[in-house]
């Protein structure tokens, strides 16, 4: 008679299993293959409840970002990329140099572990390429058909590295507002491969750590009065609520603010306004109007001035190539392609 | 973007501004047809630009707004059965019931998938043929071809579980009713140059010898309805009720013949109701009776269902070009995109939404 042990073997499973969150082996090996094997460094090695490190500096900004999104591989990244840029791109806004993050998983039952890895791989890339750690995280599985493959939430503690606040109190009048980038391609490419649209050019999603172009601004001895990353709502929604926040005016002229040509046919089919598109790289930027052309020059040639800040009741005004004015405001949900 | 920014050029667009300025002698009253034409001129402003002579009025193009509430509530008893995938363009899920909307129906579990092709929903048949699929086929003489489409390729694949819910509408009667009332004030129409790429220009000809009344098939860019505009008031000044094309990089005067063979086969002309207006007679399409099976209405028996619309907004009037959305005393206080009371405020192409969006005075903040 041979005796064969009733448990499944120990090597790792194709297929993220229910058992794979309930705390036992299988859990175990998830997280030293898987998770362990990307988020090597000293502080998630001690495998404690908590990272324990100094505090890097005297001011540290920490926030908090949760990712879901469908496809889990679009073009330009995949939601592991996604999570650490969204929440290094919050602390970037606040001036502060990304370096600790904490990953929350929450893995639907059936999840091929090969695309996890993958997951994992562009998570630890992402970090490295600002100089950020993943130091501690926390996984739980859910039934098949109670999740969408995977959900991350990301928590990031940085050091505040500007040396004025940045934030929405510190913008004025007659400040300029500069954006970083052409707007509206991460979601212009999710939807395009969620819903199988194709046009003649692949668009990438813009999905970047903004950092390295903030830290160059701060570097370069730009006053920072705010940034904002841009995120769901896009470049619209962002500047909306900071007109909100400050009860002043924001206008921009339509001309000026970038769009890809891919990105604006794309709106122009679907009747999508590019303003109100999602980005993942990008920011605006809210200076004085003496620095804008220094703030240009180091954010480079994708970057533009799009309009100033004017004395007013807190609304966005876009101005049209013909000159006419209109308050912008915000759509009531996600914007849905229309009929023609 | 061709096609695009050579119609947007500020330089040329006042080019034209100075022709047509040059043309006008007598006030006019001009109706553009299409809710995307109403939104074009809204979102670049070209109604402040114009001559004072002449007042634009905004017609019932959107087929979103003019899509009677009882279709809605039709569709939404549909959706909410447990066997059906209901497949809708994005922009009619928001639009309300009598008591709720596509999108509350599917956080409710409902099945509500949205489309960008009615041959998307014929592949949902395909790959799930223990469901019903339904498609809600909304809209004018643009979208109708690919509704047709999917009912003849459903057919041909023997998908027995395909179905649409049809609320097709036509723009030549909606002409003809809006002319033939006696308060009307439209002396010239735009017409719309997407729909005249299907179905061609040549029923506009009776209309406008009838009517005496111009009627230019007009683009959606900028240019294109200055030009569309200045063609119609040469026509007016001249005395002449023609038919003219501006939009000839599109439209030929025969329309696209395949599309229009196509809609013959599977669609026949029937009265329709329209929201803010009322009935009118042969104004639609129905599924003809070769392919009367593909009917949701009748497969799902929500036919029946009639609902009347409540009287607190002026649409009605707005659609036949007497009265403007800013001159309602609701609009922007009761009736906002969020909660609309009528037809021209529900949808994005509505009159009413369209001057919530671009036409509110600056300087207001939006009230929550």
């Amino acid at each position: 008679m041979q005796l064969t042990c009733p448990l499944p073997n120990e090597t790792l499973q194709e297929k993220v299993l229910l058992s794979m969150g309930g705390g036992g082996r299988h859990m175990a090996r998830l997280l030293s293959d898987v998770f362990f094997k990307h988020f090597d460094n000293e502080h998630a090695q001690r495998r404690h409840d908590s990272a324990v490190f100094r505090a890097p500096g005297k001011k540290v900004a920490f926030t908090c970002d949760g990712h879901v999104v469908r496809p889990m591989f679009f073009p330009g990244g995949n939601i592991g990329s996604l999570c650490i840029h969204g929440t290094v791109n919050d602390l970037a806004c606040a001036g502060a140099r990304p370096r600790y993050l904490s990953a929350g998983f929450i893995l639907e039952e059936g999840l091929s572990i090969d695309e996890l890895d993958r997951v994992c791989a562009s998570m630890r890339r992402a970090a490295d390429e600002v100089g950020a750690q993943i130091v501690t995280g926390d996984t739980k599985v859910v039934e098949r058909g109670k999740g969408d493959g995977i959900f991350i939430t990301v928590t990031g503690l940085g050091d505040v590295i500007a040396p004025k606040p940045v934030g929405p109190e510190r913008i004025r009048e007659e400040d300029v507002i500069l954006v970083s980038g052409d707007i509206g391609r991460h979601g212009i490419a999710i939807m395009a491969k969620r819903e199988g649209l194709s046009f003649e050019t692949e668009l990438k999603s813009d999905s970047a750590a903004v950092w390295p172009t903030v830290e160059a601004l701060i570097r370069g001895g730009i006053d920072l009065h705010c940034l904002r990353d841009l995120t769901r709502g896009g470049l619209g929604a962002a500047l909306i609520e900071l007109a909100q926040t400050r009860n002043l005016t924001f206008e921009v002229e339509e001309s000026a603010i970038p769009v890809d040509p891919a990105v604006a046919g794309a709106c122009e089919i679907l009747g999508l306004e590019p303003l109100f598109v999602a980005c993942e790289g990008r920011f605006a930027a809210i200076v004085s109007k003496e620095q804008q052309e220094e703030a240009l020059e180091i954010m480079g040639p994708d970057a533009s001035c799009i309009g100033s800040i004017v004395a007013g009741e807190g609304c966005l005004i876009a101005k049209g190539a013909l000159g006419n004015k209109r308050t912008v405001i915000l759509p009531s949900g996600e914007q849905l392609p229309r009929i023609c | 973007m061709k096609y695009v920014d050579e119609f947007r050029d500020p330089k040329l667009i006042r080019k034209q501004l100075a022709l047509l300025e040059a043309q006008v002698k007598q006030p006019w009253t001009i109706m553009e047809i299409c809710g995307g034409q109403t939104h074009a001129i809204a979102r670049f402003g070209l109604d402040e630009l114009l001559p004072e002579q002449i007042t634009l009025v905004h017609g019932p193009g959107c087929p979103v707004c003019v899509t009677p509430l009882e279709i809605i509530d039709q569709a939404l008893a549909v959706a909410a059965l447990p066997h059906v995938i209901f497949c809708s363009f994005g922009d009619m899920a928001r639009v309300p019931g009598s008591h709720t909307d596509l999108l509350s129906v599917k956080a409710d579990g409902a099945d509500v998938r949205l489309v960008y092709s009615p041959l998307d929903a014929v592949n949902l048949a395909a790959e799930n043929p223990d469901k019903e699929v339904v498609f809600f086929a909304v809209g004018f003489e643009t979208t109708a071809p690919a509704a047709a489409m999917a009912v003849e390729t459903a057919k041909q694949k023997g998908l027995h579980n395909f179905s649409l819910l049809v609320s097709h509408v036509l723009v030549p009667p909606a002409m003809e009713a809006i002319l033939s009332d006696p308060d009307n004030l439209v002396q010239g129409f735009l017409a719309a140059g997407h729909v005249c790429t299907v179905t061609g220009y040549q029923d506009y000809y009776p209309i406008a010898a009838e009517y005496r009344c111009p009627i230019v098939v007009t683009g959606f860019e900028p240019l294109d309805i200055l030009r569309g505009i200045t063609q119609c008031v040469q026509h007016l000044e001249a005395g002449k009720a023609e038919v003219t094309c501006q939009y000839s990089r599109s439209v030929r005067p025969e329309g696209n013949p395949t599309a229009r063979a196509l809609l013959n086969r599977v669609f026949t002309t029937i009265d329709r109701k329209w929201r803010g207006i009322g009935t009118i007679p042969q104004s639609g399409w129905g599924l003809s009776d070769a392919y009367i099976d593909f009917d949701a209405a009748v497969r799902f028996d929500v036919g029946r269902l009639k609902v009347e619309e409540p009287s607190a907004c002026i649409s009605g009037q707005i659609l036949r070009g007497r009265r403007k959305p800013n001159q309602c005393p609701e609009f922007g206080k009761t009736c906002t995109p969020d909660h609309p009371l009528g037809a021209t405020m529900v949808s994005s192409e509505g009159a009413c939404a369209a001057y919530w969006l671009y036409k509110r005075p600056l300087h207001t903040a939006e009230v929550t």
